[in-house]
C-alpha cells in the first residue's frame, strides 16, 4: 500500500503534516508518538526578530471549533537556526519553516535565511490574522500576495509553498497569482477571523478582541476553498481546515490536496494523527485501493 | 518524561456547594508521576479544548481534583458521575519545588486557588500554615481537610466565618508571629499580589501557582501566555510549560 505524496520534488512518506502553530518547532508531540510516524511538520511561524506575540486571554471556546489570537510569537530566525532546528536534525520527517515579515523585505530576508539551512521546505505565511502588519493584509491582496511571493522566489531555490488566507472574496484569484509569482505549492486554508463575547463582562474573550477561527466549524469552508484551488492551478494544493478524523482527510484528498495538515485537532486528541492513519490504512484496505494518490481529485461534481 | 492520555474511572464524587465538586480518578502510571502543584488537561465531551484542573491530592493510584464551574465546559464536567470515565493528559506542569519536609512553610489560597495546597499540606504537616480565603462561610471547601494535616486559618470577605477580610491579613499576623522558609500561594491576580508584595516585605521566598486560558497544555500552541520578567527583560511565558508555579519575582501579577 502506498501514503506516499511528493509536492515541490518533496516526498512525503505519508500525506499527514502537523499544521504551523500547532505543533511548536515539533518537540512536543514527539513526547506522544515519534515524529517519523508523519509525513511533515510546519513548525511554529518565524519573523526576523523574536516576537512576544499579543496579550492574554488568546484563546476561546467556540462551537465546534475555537479561536486564537497568539499572534506569531517566536524567538526569531536567528534563535530558530541556532537552538531549535538542530534538534530536528537526522529525524526522518519533512520539516517546513513557516516565515512571516511585516514588509515584502521582511518575507524576502527570511527565505534568504531559510535557503541557507537545511530546512525542506519554506511555507510563506500571508495569512496570519493577529499581527498588525504584514499577515493577512498580504494574503487578501493578488498583488501584495505575488509581491512577497516575487520577492522570496528571488531569494530561495528551496521548494517554496504560499499559506492562503480565506478572508477573501475570491480564494482563486489570490492562488493564481501566487503560482504566476512563481509558488511551488499553496496550502490553504489560515484561519477565519472570528469573536466571542462574554455576556456578562460584555468583554470580548480574547485580548485582541478577534481571532482566527479553527477547528470542525470551518472543514466545509477550507474543502470548499480547497475544491475550488486545485481545480484552477497546476502546482499541488495541501489541505488544512478543522480536519479531526481519516474521514475527512479522504475528503480533503477526494477534493483535491496532495496532502493535509492537521492543527486544532491536536488540542483535543494528541493522537489524531496517528489514528487518522490507521483510519485511511483500513479504509484503502476495504475499498482495494494500492496507491492514494489515485484519490487527489477524484471529486465527480454536479 | 513522556505524557500519559486515556480515559479514567471516576471513583468518586463530591459535592461541596452550588458550584464546587470534588473527582476522585483513578489512573495508577499517571498518579504516580504527579507532584503538587501539577495540573491534568481534561477533555470534556462535546467541546473543542480541554480544561486544566490543578491536582488537589495524589496517591499512587488516584488523583483528586477539585474544580468549580466556571462557564458551559466545567458544568457539564460536574454532571459525570462515578463510573464514568474522564479524558486526562497529564501531568502537566513543573509542580512546586520541593523543600525538606521540616521547612516551615505558609499556604496562602484563595477560593478555587485553595484545592491544590491541600497536596502541600499533607507534605509539610504541622511546620505548615493554611491560610484559606473564601467569599463567606458558604463557598467554604476543604477546611476540616487542611486542619488535619496543619495549622489551618480562615479568612472571610463578610466574616461570616473565621477572620474578617483578606488572606493577607491571615498571612501579616501569622508573619508577626515568626518566620517562614517559603510561601506557595494560588487564588485570585489581586490576592496574589497582595501575598507577594508582604513577601518581598518581608524577604520570604513566595511561588504562586497562576491559571491561563488554555489549549494543548503542552508547550505546542503559546495560548497561555503570562507575564514574566527574565534577565530584567518583560516576555511572555507559558502557564502550561513555564509554570504554573512561577516565583513571585519572576511574574508580573
Amino acid at each position: 500500500m502506498n501514503l506516499e505524496v511528493k509536492i515541490a520534488g518533496v516526498t512525503f512518506k505519508n500525506p499527514i503534516i502537523l499544521a504551523s502553530g500547532c505543533c511548536g518547532f515539533g518537540q512536543e508531540y514527539d513526547k506522544f508518538y515519534p515524529m517519523e510516524a508523519l509525513g511533515g511538520l510546519s513548525l511554529k511561524g518565524l519573523t526576523p526578530n523574536e516576537r512576544q506575540g499579543n496579550p492574554p486571554p488568546r484563546v476561546a471556546e467556540t462551537p465546534s471549533g475555537m479561536l486564537n489570537s497568539v499572534g506569531l510569537q517566536n524567538p526569531g530566525i536567528d534563535a530558530f537556526l541556532e537552538r531549535e532546528l538542530p534538534n530536528l536534525a537526522g529525524r526522518d520527517t519533512v520539516k517546513i519553516a513557516n516565515a512571516a515579515g511585516a514588509t515584502v523585505e521582511e518575507y524576502a530576508y527570511m527565505a534568504q535565511r531559510l535557503d541557507a539551512s537545511p530546512i525542506d521546505m519554506i511555507e510563506a505565511n500571508i495569512s496570519c490574522p493577529n499581527v498588525k502588519q504584514g499577515g493577512a493584509a498580504f494574503g487578501t491582496d493578488c498583488s501584495m500576495a505575488a509581491q512577497v511571493v516575487t520577492a522570496m522566489r528571488k531569494n530561495t531555490t528551496k521548494p517554496l509553498m504560499v499559506k492562503l488566507s480565506p478572508n477573501v472574496t475570491d480564494i482563486v484569484s489570490i492562488a493564481k497569482s501566487v503560482e504566476d509569482a512563481g509558488a511551488d505549492a499553496i496550502s490553504l486554508i489560515n484561519t477565519l477571523l472570528g469573536m466571542r463575547i462574554d455576556i456578562s463582562t460584555r468583554r470580548p474573550v480574547l485580548h485582541q478582541n478577534v481571532g482566527g477561527l479553527s477547528g470542525p466549524a470551518v472543514f466545509p469552508i477550507a474543502l470548499r476553498m480547497v475544491w475550488q484551488v486545485a481545480g484552477a492551478v497546476k502546482i499541488p494544493v495541501v489541505g488544512l481546515g478543522g480536519i479531526a478524523k481519516w474521514q475527512d482527510v479522504i475528503e480533503m484528498m477526494i477534493a483535491g490536496a496532495k496532502a493535509v495538515q492537521i492543527g486544532a485537532a491536536l488540542f483535543g486528541d494528541p493522537f489524531t494523527p496517528v489514528k487518522i492513519l490507521e483510519g485511511i490504512q483500513q479504509w484503502m484496505e476495504q475499498k482495494g485501493i494500492s496507491d492514494i494518490n489515485d484519490i487527489i481529485g477524484s471529486v465527480q461534481p454536479y | 518524561m513522556a505524557y500519559l492520555q486515556g480515559s479514567f474511572p471516576i471513583i468518586q464524587k463530591q459535592q461541596f456547594n452550588s458550584d464546587t465538586y470534588s473527582f476522585y480518578i483513578r489512573c495508577p502510571e499517571m498518579a504516580a508521576q504527579t507532584v503538587p502543584g501539577q495540573f491534568v488537561n481534561l477533555k470534556i465531551p462535546g467541546f473543542s479544548l480541554r480544561r486544566p484542573i490543578s491536582v488537589c491530592q495524589r496517591d499512587d493510584e488516584v488523583l483528586r481534583l477539585v474544580f468549580q464551574i466556571r462557564g458551559e465546559g466545567t458544568k457539564e464536567l460536574a454532571a459525570l458521575e462515578p463510573g464514568m470515565k474522564a479524558d486526562l493528559l497529564g501531568p502537566l506542569g513543573n509542580g512546586f519545588p520541593q523543600l525538606p519536609p521540616k521547612a516551615k512553610v505558609i499556604l496562602a489560597g484563595g477560593g478555587i486557588g485553595v484545592p491544590p495546597l491541600l497536596a502541600l499540606a499533607q507534605v509539610y504537616g504541622r511546620n505548615a500554615t493554611a491560610l484559606l480565603g473564601f467569599r463567606n462561610k458558604e463557598s467554604l471547601i476543604l477546611e476540616g481537610e487542611f486542619a488535619a494535616e496543619c495549622d489551618t486559618r480562615v479568612a472571610t470577605d463578610d466574616g461570616s466565618f473565621g477572620y474578617h477580610g483578606f488572606v493577607t491579613g491571615l498571612l501579616e499576623r501569622r508573619l508577626s508571629e515568626g518566620p517562614a522558609d517559603m510561601i506557595f500561594a494560588c487564588g485570585p491576580l489581586a490576592m496574589l499580589k497582595g501575598i507577594a508584595d508582604i513577601a518581598e516585605k518581608n524577604q520570604i521566598p513566595c511561588k504562586v501557582s497562576v491559571e491561563e486560558r488554555m489549549a494543548c497544555g503542552i508547550g505546542a500552541c503559546l495560548v497561555c501566555a503570562c507575564r514574566t520578567v527574565r534577565d530584567g527583560k518583560e516576555i511572555y511565558s507559558h502557564v502550561c510549560t513555564d509554570g504554573p508555579v512561577f516565583d513571585s519575582r519572576e511574574v508580573v501579577l
